[in-house]
């Protein structure tokens, strides 16, 4: 028995010795283990350890300004107080909303935008909740932010546009990259980040957008920021200002004078082609969509009859009517197929083959020279034009003064508008050309069509006698162009011819202007209707006499060019007014009075009237 | 074992004198550095675990002292109700049991707010023990003596790992089955129940464990496949270690912890701020400090002369060795996470007093080393 215990007690000894000697082997593996990690591939862990510690927050650059010709900023920036939410941080984020929603209102379709993004994207990166608060509800925000995790009220930098609607489409507006275009570039998805959607903003985005800069951060496991390193980081470039041609007040005064018609009205410095102003109305709140539009306020521009986000002034294309014809008159002389002294009889109507021609004064403009029917705007005139000149030599003339390609201002969209000639009608409806389609072209009905742009260009060369082009940033070369007559006492015999327009007795818009209302400078000009739907003869007859009878939609385009001095001349304005009945009633007075503007504004001209009121210098 | 005296102490002095300071010291020590390491956890303030961990700790050593002075006879006695106890309780757990992380391990009594497992822990070590005291050496291999301590193990593992809590299962059937190792199971028997081991554990991985369990034990091997997911905890601790380097970035520096890339850093992963702030050096100090305690109970066994004393002494350094292996592996990536504190060191309440507790029990063992209570005593018998 006593043996038995000691044999037992033995065993147990053995046995226990047997654990231990296996602990201690255990021991040691994990002593092993921290010496592998600790001494040998301790760099490897030391440099994970870093990657966790600190990180590099990207910060965005500040926007470029756009500038008008004085340097008076159209495109700014200003700070916008906004509500992020950390989801991670943030728990639920529906209860977050919800305590949230105590301080702000957050609407329902904000909600299901803002719960949709934290959906999409990783936990750790911030969802905008709100843009843009006034400060009370900001600094309410900041106050409860202890009891609101996840919720970080910050300041950014935001697009701002003094001017609004004046500028809406040359400036266009800026709005988050999509996820598309965002992709992987870090700065596109930075909340808030915007580009510019449209305008110059989309077009002039590298110089404007600068670049991004890094700020090293010590950051603890929640991402949440302990310490900066600015010594360790590269500020962001700021992008660069982008000066335009337009000045701003002219612009504003245009689209102002044009507002509440669906029009447009495009200024141009005829020596060096700088657009002054570039004014379609209606036009648009840019603001609203660089802090998100609502989808009721999105339809209502979308659906307005008059198309407030379509920019008319460089897409809009309509057919030149009259105004064409000055173009037609220089291409004649310059042909040589008709002189100053020949007069055309208007009966009012020609006949060629089968169909009959009517000239806009149905009982005609007696006997004309070229002078004459510039001034009245005789049709009957410009068919015998059309048919010494034929549709090449008209083509080719409208193609020299700029219409049929769309001028390179930097901006997207520019219409081409069309020039018709024998080929065109070939490649575009598979039929040959017809005579009297040449009339018709000769008095820029038909087919013809042109943008208000390409009407102010076409008015800038008649002016200069060159091939001006027009530009819109000021960092871009003025091209003067060539000189485009071979005889320039022709140009003369046509610009005298529009000066009588406005300022003789018979001139087509003597009547409605009478002058430019600046002692001592004259202008020139010529008016335009365009028919959109013809009046028939049942409808004469059934008492629609005029156009203001006619339902909107249905009357003729109204437009008019002009440029001031006659003498001398340096500044071009064209106006399209749509369905606003005849270019005389409509398009002129507008398109006088911003003329009147830019004579009133010009530094170099002379006289009393003509005085810098603002006392700025164009650079 | 010649300068102690043969007999066994029986006043409170007595006992007193016979106390293992060297034991008790060293628990001291793994104290404090659990308060320190917990006081560095909270970057550096007292709250909100040091200052717990260590009012906590001393009614722990208390508790500590009660047990040890208490005779071996008394533990005896206690063995099979504390067994049954633990067990209604842990059955209790399935029924009105909390939930903390999706597992059911928590019952609240009144004020006391427990897991039965932690005390199951060491109600298996002294019903184990007490079996094989009360059985007769050449019974150990019958099919008595093998299935009555398969139901001690098994009943209770199976309980904890339905909660489930597969950390504290693996603990308790390893300890059981280290016991019956002790008490003397024939190699033979050893050599067969390995080889149909070698054939369970795998079916058992497939089928008995909850998916998140699963998870767990292939992200372990294989971590950076789900760096924010399950294998952020190794990666992150195992980037703590790693950049404390051979002396660490001193007290309260390391950067992982104090940027709070660690989560529960304050339990489990306590040992990673110990690496990441003392180094090598430091993590090998504790570890050494833990071996050091361990040599003290194995040689505390040894003295014993009762069977009782040698297997409960044994069973819960067993638990105490498998804790800091478990844990220590587990942050080093050597283990899967399976959710074990760092003995004395990690925050929490009621493994702290189990662990002192069983070393009550352990210092009891030394004091009442020379006590040979007879087979099948009683509470007083």
């Amino acid at each position: 028995m006593k043996s038995d215990r000691q044999e037992q007690q033995l065993k147990f000894t053995r046995r226990a010795l047997m654990m231990g000697a296996g602990g201690a082997a255990v021991f040691t593996a994990l002593g092993a283990r921290l010496y592998q990690m600790q001494v040998v591939e301790t760099e490897r862990y030391r440099v994970l350890s870093e990657d966790n510690q600190f990180n590099f927050l990207l910060t965005p650059p500040s926007r470029g300004r756009i500038l008008d010709r004085f340097g008076v900023p159209v495109a700014d920036n200003r700070d916008s107080y906004r509500v992020v939410m950390i989801p991670e941080q943030a728990g639920d984020a529906e209860e977050a909303l919800d305590r949230l929603g105590r301080i702000i209102e957050i609407t329902p379709e904000q909600r299901d935008r803002i719960l949709r993004n934290v959906q999409r994207a990783p936990r750790f990166r911030p969802v905008t909740i709100r843009d843009d608060l006034d400060w009370g509800s900001f600094a309410a925000i900041n106050l409860q932010t202890p009891d609101l995790p996840g919720i970080i009220p910050e300041v950014a930098e935001i697009r701002d546009y003094p001017s609004g609607t004046a500028f809406a489409h040359i400036l266009g507006y800026v709005q988050p990259a999509s996820e598309i275009d965002a992709g992987n570039d870090q700065l596109l998805r930075h909340p808030g980040f915007r580009i510019g959607r449209t305008g110059a903003e989309a077009a002039r985005e590298d110089t404007l957008r600068g670049s991004a800069g890094s700020l090293k951060v010590e950051v603890n496991a929640f991402g949440r920021v302990i310490r900066e390193l600015p010594e360790q980081s590269n500020p962001a470039v700021p992008g660069e200002d982008v000066r335009l041609t337009i000045d701003a007040d002219v612009q504003r005064f245009a689209y102002e004078r044009l507002d509440g018609e669906s029009a447009a009205a495009v200024a141009i410095d005829v020596e060096s082609g700088d657009l002054l102003a570039l004014a379609s109305t209606p036009g648009f709140d840019p603001n609203l969509f660089v802090t998100g539009i609502s989808q009721t306020q999105f339809n209502a521009l979308n659906q307005n009859e008059f198309r407030p986000l379509f920019n008319k002034a460089l897409q809009g294309t309509y057919p030149p009517a009259s105004t064409f014809k000055a173009v037609v008159a220089l291409a004649a002389l310059e042909a040589g197929v008709i002189n100053t002294t020949e007069r055309i009889t208007c009966t009012g109507s020609i006949e060629l083959g089968n169909r009959t021609f009517n000239c806009w004064r149905r009982r005609g403009h007696g006997r004309v020279n070229l002078r004459d029917a510039v001034k009245s705007s005789c049709d009957v005139f410009f068919y015998e034009m059309a048919q010494r000149l034929g549709i090449d030599r008209i083509a080719s003339a409208a193609r020299q003064f700029g219409l049929g390609s769309a001028p390179e201002i930097g901006l997207a969209g520019v219409s081409r508008g069309i020039v018709p000639d024998e080929q065109w009608k070939l490649s575009r409806y598979g039929q040959r050309w017809s005579q009297g389609e040449t009339l018709i072209t000769a008095i820029g009905q038909g087919f013809m069509l042109a943008s208000p742009l390409q009407m102010a260009v076409m008015t800038a060369r008649l002016a200069s006698g060159r091939s001006v082009s027009p530009r819109l940033y000021l960092d871009q070369p003025a091209d003067q162009g060539q000189e485009l007559v071979h005889d320039p006492a022709h140009l003369d015999i046509v610009r005298d011819a529009l000066r009588a327009v406005v300022h003789e007795p018979g001139g087509t818009s003597y009547y409605s202007l009478g002058g430019l209302g600046v002692e001592g400078v004259e202008m020139a000009g010529k008016t335009g209707s365009s028919q959109v739907f013809s009046i028939s003869a049942a409808e004469r007859e059934a008492g629609v006499r005029s156009q203001s009878e006619l339902p909107w939609r249905l009357r003729d385009h109204g437009m008019f060019i002009c440029y001031a001095p006659a003498d001398r001349p340096r500044y071009a304005v064209a106006t399209v007014v749509e369905h606003g009945g005849g270019g005389s009633r409509a398009a002129a007075p507008p398109a006088r009075d911003i003329l009147r503007l830019l004579i009133e504004r010009d530094p170099s001209a002379a006289g009393p009237f003509v005085q810098n009121t603002h006392g700025r210098q164009p650079t | 074992m010649a300068v102690f005296r043969e007999t066994v102490p029986r006043t409170f002095q007595e006992k007193l004198f016979e106390l293992n300071w060297s034991v008790v010291l060293l628990l001291l020590l793994l104290g404090a550095v659990g308060v320190g390491m917990l006081y560095s956890a909270a970057e550096g303030a007292w709250n909100p675990w040091a200052s717990r961990h260590f009012i906590r700790f001393l009614p722990g050593i208390a508790i500590m002292l009660v047990v040890a002075l208490l005779p071996p006879r008394f533990w005896m006695g206690m063995a099979y109700p504390i067994f049954l106890g633990a067990l209604a309780l842990l059955v209790g757990v399935e029924f009105f049991g909390e939930s903390v992380n999706g597992a059911q391990r928590w019952l609240d009594i009144g004020p006391i707010r427990m897991q039965p497992s932690e005390i199951m822990k060491i109600a298996v070590v002294l019903a184990l023990a007490r079996f094989y005291h009360d059985l007769p050496p050449e019974k150990v291999n019958s099919a008595f003596g093998l299935l009555v301590p398969a139901f001690l193990i098994g009943a209770p593992s199976a309980l904890i790992l339905h909660q489930p809590d597969l950390g504290t299962a693996v603990l308790v059937v390893v300890t059981g089955v280290a016991i019956v190792f002790l008490a003397g199971l024939s190699w033979r028997i050893i050599i067969g129940g390995g080889i149909a081991a070698a054939f369970a554990i795998p079916a058992f991985l497939r089928f008995g464990l909850e998916e998140y369990q699963r998870r767990r034990i292939f992200t372990f091997l294989n971590p950076e496949e789900d760096p924010l997911g399950a294998g952020y905890h190794i990666i992150q601790s195992k980037i703590a270690l790693g950049s404390g380097g051979l002396t660490g970035r001193g007290f309260i520096e390391g950067t992982q912890t104090q940027l709070n890339f660690l989560p529960e850093k304050q339990t489990d992963f306590i040992f990673t701020i110990l690496g990441e702030e003392f180094g090598f050096v430091g993590g090998l100090a504790v570890i050494g400090i833990y071996a050091l305690v361990l040599a003290n109970t194995v040689a505390i066994a040894a003295a014993c002369k009762s069977t009782f004393l040698r297997l409960t002494v044994m069973g819960i350094a067993t638990t105490f060795a498998l804790y800091v292996f478990i844990n220590i592996g587990m942050v080093t990536g050597l283990l899967p996470v399976v959710g074990v504190p760092l003995p004395l060191i990690s925050y929490g309440g009621t493994v702290m007093v189990a662990v002192l507790f069983g070393f009550g029990l352990i210092l009891g063992a030394h004091i009442h080393r020379n006590a040979e209570p007879p087979r099948g005593a009683g509470l007083f018998g």
